[in-house]
């Protein structure tokens, strides 16, 4: 009985909740650029961002309120993080940082809600995120240092030994990054979403025994919104140790 | 897995640049601005009160300065007076004292006055008591008939004599 209910279920394997779903088709020369539940869920981050920061700054009271106080502490998180990994001259770079912050805070917290999408569940979008943040980096050590910025493969005084086991080392690491970014909230991302899918299964195949299983979703939704957040945190806080590097080399 | 299918690539990426760049402006344009105009507005207020209560520590420590130099001077002022009320007192006491003593003196001195002739006039009568009862002495042992001026005269004689 079981496994005809997985069968029954197999349309809804854990794997269904990250296919995209054309809402409205568009083409434009030849590229599919249709309207999607991706597409929705990140319109739903922009407007919720703008809904937040709206609300929070409506009042303008001395004394927060809470929905104040939220847009004040995210602000000063942020901008306390970039002030602390790349000090000063680092605050041209808050807005993006910021934005690269509650952007994937809202995809990741509303991937959470029921029927929702997670679009930070996809890699190009995660990829296409880490490789602008790679390539700006980059830009921007190149334009700061010129071609001092290749110090950062090899720092001042390696012995030579050293240095020919630590320069394809330094370059691996440095070509890696935009990959292990875009991998590790993938992958976060990813491996949550099918945890809770599979565990939420055996809800129903389990009768009464499901309410173990039931409680685990719970709980694991718990570790799944801590998750949501800090994935966020880290994906920023990854951009702008990267940001340090280029601004301001070791 | 739904990730690896191309051909989705295409509009997600579209709509990840359109929705990242108006999240953008939204943020750098409308929530940075407006939070970091409420945290620097806070500060400001914070700073401004701090600063008042600096500058009223300041009053309220001047004030207390000025208050015990107030009281120092009250304090000396009527070390002062009280000096200056003590001083004049006692000169007044002496003068006065000197006063009555002037006229104690004068009163003693007009006492002594009256009673030495107090005693000058009762030894002048004494004589002539002394005489009348001589005279009457003589005429009663002896029978003599002295006149007044005879006596008084033996008396005078006799009390030098003593005298």
């Amino acid at each position: 009985m079981a496994t005809e209910e997985h069968g029954g279920k197999a349309a809804h394997g854990p794997m269904e909740q990250f296919e995209i779903k054309p809402l409205i088709d568009l083409n434009v020369g030849g590229y599919d650029i249709s309207y999607t539940n991706s597409a929705l869920f990140m319109t739903l981050a922009v407007l919720c961002t703008f809904s937040l920061f709206w609300a929070a700054t409506r009042k303008r009271t001395m004394v927060p309120s809470r929905i104040q106080s939220i847009g004040e502490m995210m602000f000063e998180f942020v901008a306390g993080m970039v002030k602390e990994n790349v000090g000063k001259e680092g605050m041209k770079y808050f807005p993006f940082i910021f934005t690269l912050f509650v952007f994937i805070l809202f995809g990741n917290v509303l991937g959470l809600l029921p029927y929702s999408f997670t679009f930070t569940s996809h890699i190009i979008v995660n990829g296409a995120l880490a490789v602008f943040i790679f390539v700006t980096v980059t830009i921007i050590g190149f334009a700061t240092h010129g071609l001092h910025y290749l110090r950062l493969f090899c720092p001042a005084g390696t012995p030579l030994p050293v240095a020919i086991v630590l320069v394809p080392i330094e370059i691996m690491s440095y070509f890696i990054r935009p990959v292990s970014l875009s991998l590790r909230l993938f992958a976060n991302m990813l491996a949550g979403h099918v945890l809770l899918k599979v565990l939420a299964g055996f809800v129903i195949s389990l009768g009464i025994f499901g309410i173990v299983p039931f409680l685990a979703v719970g709980a694991v939704t718990m570790l799944e919104i801590m998750v949501a957040v800090i994935q966020a945190y880290v994906f920023a806080l990854l951009s702008t140790i990267y940001l340090n590097d280029a601004v301001h080399l070791h | 897995m739904p990730q690896f299918d191309p051909s989705t690539f295409s509009s997600q990426l579209f709509w990840l640049l359109i929705c990242f760049v108006v999240l953008y402006w939204v943020i750098s344009k409308f929530a940075i601005p407006r939070i970091g105009d409420i945290l620097e507005q806070r500060e400001r207020v914070v700073q401004d009160d701090l600063d008042r209560a600096e500058s009223l520590k300041g009053e309220a420590e001047q004030a207390l300065a000025d208050y015990e130099a107030a009281m120092a001077n009250a304090r000396e002022q009527a070390r002062t007076l009280m000096f200056k009320v003590t001083s004049d007192a006692k000169v007044a006491a002496e003068a006065r004292n000197r006063d009555i003593g002037a006229e104690l003196t004068v009163q003693i001195a007009d006492a002594e006055q009256r009673i030495a002739t107090a005693r000058d006039d009762a030894m002048a009568s004494l004589t002539s008591i002394a005489a009348d009862a001589a005279k009457d002495a003589a005429s009663r042992l002896a029978g003599l008939e002295v006149n007044s001026g005879d006596a008084e005269a033996a008396v005078s004689a006799a009390m030098k004599g003593n005298g």
